[in-house]
């Protein structure tokens, strides 16, 4: 099987049962970059049982541009079918305009709402690179005076036009392939929370892990674990200028001058959840841990029917999340390639029985029945269905006390949950042979 | 008989002497005052309905928790005309022996004083009051030049000192005999057995539900956890010190824990509270002490690197540097074997009315000193609360942690109870430790003088903490630290260096305080 660095060497090598390949090509399960995957994924062929790591167009989820137009659409679709109440629910999201083809859309908000802070992201950048705050559109005449402004420019000379093809999906090549000669850089702005929850005077998200086995039908993983990742500068809105307050992605956070490796400044969510449980009350926390619930959901339904979804193909995404003071969840981004490397020993263990778990779950060995609910540190969330806590038929009359299969920043008894798993299974085998 | 009924009214007027300062005692008076107006209290029989008119409205209970407050610090019933001194510690030779490691520490601090030619204190410049004050909820971000300052001592230069203590009435002999003690500590201090520990810690026992066992995923709520939640709000509702207590020796539901334990130190946040800690923050940016420098060497070395109190670490500075001006801490001296370090005006070396208490509340930080409060930010995030809550935990139980006394819950009994438990019930593992150099009370010291903190996890630490609030004693600690041991003890007979059974107890944040606990006091075979 073929692999790429970090942690992901290490618990993939006991495997017995994966002998390494003898050439390029012959290999059972990859782990694949997403650069690779654009370019070889059309023209490669893979058995039934061949595993992939990701979705042919997991951009439609994990680029910001992309997944804001497919959450308004969804959310429209929700309007229309099951009406306004139903579809507040997707209002998780901050207020999004894509970038340059929006702007006189973003133009409006903006004056709508004089005063408040906005946050430029480039699409399809990561690890907090090219990202600024802004509060005057004066800000972002630099911006302009960049690739993408000028591109705005020119765009503002010709008629208004759609980017988006009538499917509602994109093509990854045609952002590319515009008319002008300049390659541009696709940006969202977006509107800045500027309440952020803040523990010991800082702002922090949250890391959470979902892994996806299929779109259609939908099937959801929610692992336990996960991190919250502070900024390591206490929060202020004076200093919009000092990315280290505001940004708090760990390779940013790295290059601070106050960063010391060992801190790490991570918290494992278990510690984040009781800290909330100490402060506002148990059934606050339930709520907050419900409403992420939703985000999961919904985001993921946003894009069911735009993913080409191939059997062979997986994905563990990285979400993060933001807090408000108000003990909302927002959604910040979805990564479909979340760092796996580690920053402190804690780090490093989570991740490792991240993969492992992940690796359970996609099962290459078909050992699991398909009717697990848990399968170590990982609970099943969604079974084109939503999954119920309780054992038994879900109660769909929507009466009866529905608790949802998560167990978000809980313990995580993985080890023992794994030894009784494989064992049942083992002596179900062995009682059908 | 006779006795008794003398010593008890001895209490009861020191107690009221004692209360009759306090805002207590004010606001009682102006209830009485404002409760004349009210229908039921009649002229003829003043006295009862006062009384009754207190009982109703919740003044009594507020009396009951202030007496009861006095009573956990309140040193034994003594001989009516012991001096102050017995008060503090009975036993001559560990006055003497925390007056001379007293004196050491003041030399260590002023000669770090005269190298360094940095003043004990001073005013600080307007410009520089300024800065502080607009820098006072981020004082973490600041980065003085620390280099040259050092600890003023750490724990395990304490524990030399302890080592060497010796009664001097007590004919050890050359010679060991099956009455030698074969730990570190040398001294003849009565400590409590397993059997004795079983009595006291009954709340703890096999049969009885716990926060920490009983509340795990496996067992479900209905079985203890829910209605222990529903007790303990009864309890908060009540307002009963007393009754949160031992209600707390089961352990705290987290979302109570913040109230439960504020109940139990009989803190409320009063106005004056609040603008007394107000009033110490002036003092923090009037003035600049040289134990500043300490405590801020101390928060960068130890709670700025901790996983999980890095967060907290500007309030830490917020309570740590007003607690050095505090001088009512100077009262919890009165049953504390330490004396506050005096130091004279410049020039007045001697004269009584140069002298000065330093630092102000006469308490001199050492390394780790930070961890003491670390745990309680989870818990508590408005600073003059927060300080309060931790100046109280200190004046009642911290302070033990590091002074000689001869008290159950003082630093010496428990590393006597410590060795002692281990000495009983794992002797192959102690004398093998012992043999190969790796004296077990080196390992466990650090933790005990720290309450565990930074060591355990978190939630297990407030778990355990719970029990020292709930019991009123240190004792737990050195239960807990001998079951550590017992629980490695496999791997820690494989050992043949200090080294290697360090390493062994390196890491403890995956611990389970209170089955651990159980498991050693209730289900050892002895």
């Amino acid at each position: 099987m073929g692999g790429s660095e970090g942690v992901r060497h290490h618990p993939l090598q006991p495997h017995p049962s994966f002998p390494m390949p003898h050439s390029e090509g012959e290999w059972d399960f990859y782990w694949c970059d997403v650069s690779w995957l654009r370019e070889n994924f059309d023209h490669t062929y893979m058995d039934e049982h061949v595993r992939i790591s990701h979705f042919r167009n997991h951009y439609e989820l994990t680029r910001k541009n992309y997944m804001v137009k497919n959450l308004k659409r969804f959310r429209k679709q929700l309007e229309r079918e099951a009406g306004k109440l139903e579809a507040a629910k997707c209002d998780f999201f901050p207020k999004t305009f894509e970038m340059p083809c929006e702007y006189h859309l973003f133009v409006e908000e903006f004056r709508k709402n004089p005063g408040i802070t906005w946050i430029m992201k480039p699409v399809a950048r990561s690890q907090g690179k090219g990202i600024f705050l802004f509060r005057r559109l004066k800000d972002i005449m630099d911006w302009r005076k960049g690739n993408a402004g000028k591109k705005l420019t020119s765009l503002e000379a010709q008629p208004a036009r759609s980017t988006a093809n009538p499917s509602g999906s994109h093509d990854a090549r045609s952002s590319d392939d515009q008319k002008e000669d300049i390659p541009v850089e696709n940006y969202v702005a977006q509107r800045y929370i500027e309440n952020p929850y803040l523990i010991g005077g800082r702002k922090f998200d949250l890391r959470v892990y979902v892994l996806v086995m299929s779109y259609i039908p939908l099937r959801a993983w929610l692992y336990r674990d996960g991190f919250a990742r502070f900024s390591n500068t206490r929060f202020t809105l004076s200093s919009i200028d000092d990315q280290y307050v505001h940004l708090t992605n760990v390779a940013v956070q790295k290059t601070s001058p106050d960063y010391h490796p060992k801190k790490g400044c991570k918290w494992m969510l278990q510690r984040f959840r009781q800290y909330l449980a100490s402060k506002h009350g148990p059934e606050a926390v339930e709520t907050l841990f419900s409403d992420m619930d939703n985000i999961f959901i919904r985001s993921l339904q946003s894009v069911q029917k735009v993913i080409i979804s191939d059997k062979h193909c997986f994905e563990l995404y990285g979400y993060d999340i933001l807090i408000d003071q108000d003990l909302k969840p927002w959604l910040l981004e979805v990564n479909a390639s979340p760092s796996l490397t580690a920053s402190s020993q804690e780090d490093y263990e989570l991740k490792t029985c991240l993969l492992e778990d992940t690796l359970h779950v996609v099962d290459m060995e078909a050992r699991l029945t398909g009717r697990e609910k848990r399968v170590g540190g990982f609970d099943l969330m969604w079974n084109d269905g939503p999954v119920s806590r309780e054992e038994g038929p879900p109660d769909l009359s929507g009466m009866g006390n529905f608790v949802t299969n998560t167990h978000l920043g809980c313990v995580n008894d993985r080890k023992k949950q794994l030894r009784q798993l494989f064992r049942s299974l083992q002596g179900q085998k062995k009682a059908s042979s | 008989m006779l006795q008794e009924e003398s010593d008890l009214s001895l209490v009861i007027a020191q107690i009221v002497q004692k209360l009759k300062g306090s805002s207590l005692y004010a606001q009682l008076e102006r209830q009485a005052w404002a409760s004349l107006q009210r229908p039921e209290i009649k002229l003829e029989s003043l006295k009862e309905d006062i009384k009754e008119y207190f009982k109703i409205s919740g003044w009594e209970k507020k009396l009951q928790n202030a007496v009861y407050s006095e009573l956990s610090v309140f040193p034994s019933p003594s001989h009516p005309a012991a001096p102050p001194e017995h008060l503090k510690e009975p036993l001559v030779y560990m006055r003497k022996a925390q007056g001379s490691w007293e004196k050491r520490i003041l030399k260590s601090l002023n000669s770090m004083c005269t190298e360094l030619s940095i003043p004990l204190a001073r005013k600080r410049p307007v410009g520089e009051q300024k800065e502080l004050l607009n820098k006072w909820n981020e004082m973490g971000t600041d980065e003085p030049d620390l280099s040259l300052f050092r600890p003023v001592y750490a724990p395990k230069d304490f524990l030399e000192v302890l080592i060497n203590l010796r009664n001097p009435n007590y004919e050890n002999g050359d010679s060991l005999s099956f009455r030698t003690h074969l730990g570190l500590i040398q001294v003849p201090l009565k400590v409590k057995d397993i059997p004795e520990l079983k009595e006291f810690f009954v709340e703890l026992g096999l049969t009885t539900g716990q926060l920490g066992i009983d509340d795990s995923t496996q067992v479900p709520p209905e079985l203890f956890e829910n209605e222990h939640v529903r007790i303990g709000q009864k309890v908060l509702a009540e307002q009963d010190s007393a009754a949160a207590q031992q209600y707390i020796r089961q352990g705290s539901p987290t979302a109570l824990r913040a109230e439960l334990w504020a109940l139990i130190l009989n803190i409320s946040s009063q106005p004056e509270d609040i603008l007394y800690y107000e009033q110490l923050k002036t003092n923090v940016i009037q003035h600049d002490l040289l134990v500043d420098s300490l405590i801020y060497k101390d928060v960068k070395l130890t709670a700025s690197n901790d996983d999980y109190y890095f967060v907290f670490e500007d309030y830490l500075y917020q309570v740590l540097l007003c607690f050095s001006r505090d001088t009512s801490v100077l009262g919890h001296f009165a049953y504390n074997s330490a004396s506050p370090p005096k130091s004279y005006i410049r020039g007045k070396l001697g004269l009584e009315e140069y002298a000065v208490f330093y630092p102000p509340n006469g308490v001199i930080p050492f390394h780790g000193f930070s961890m003491y409060v670390a745990p309680l930010c989870f818990l508590y995030h408005e600073p003059s609360k927060l300080y309060q809550i931790f100046r109280e935990m200190y004046v009642r139980f911290f302070f033990r942690l590091h002074s000689i006394s001869s008290h159950p819950s003082g630093i010496v009994s428990l590393c006597l109870l410590f060795e002692t438990l281990l000495q009983t019930y794992l002797p192959q593992l102690f004398y093998h430790l012992r043999e190969i150099g790796a004296q077990p009370l080196r390992i466990s010291f650090k933790w005990m003088v720290r309450a565990f903190s930074g060591y355990l996890a978190t939630d297990q630490l407030l778990l355990l903490w719970d029990r020292i609030l709930g019991y009123n004693s240190l004792e737990i600690l050195a239960v807990l630290a001998a079951a550590v041991f017992a629980f490695r003890a496999v791997n820690l007979m494989e050992v043949t260096s200090l080294a290697a059974a360090e390493a062994v107890l390196a890491d403890l944040s995956t611990l389970k305080v209170m089955p651990l606990l159980q498991i050693f006091l209730f289900a050892t075979v002895t």
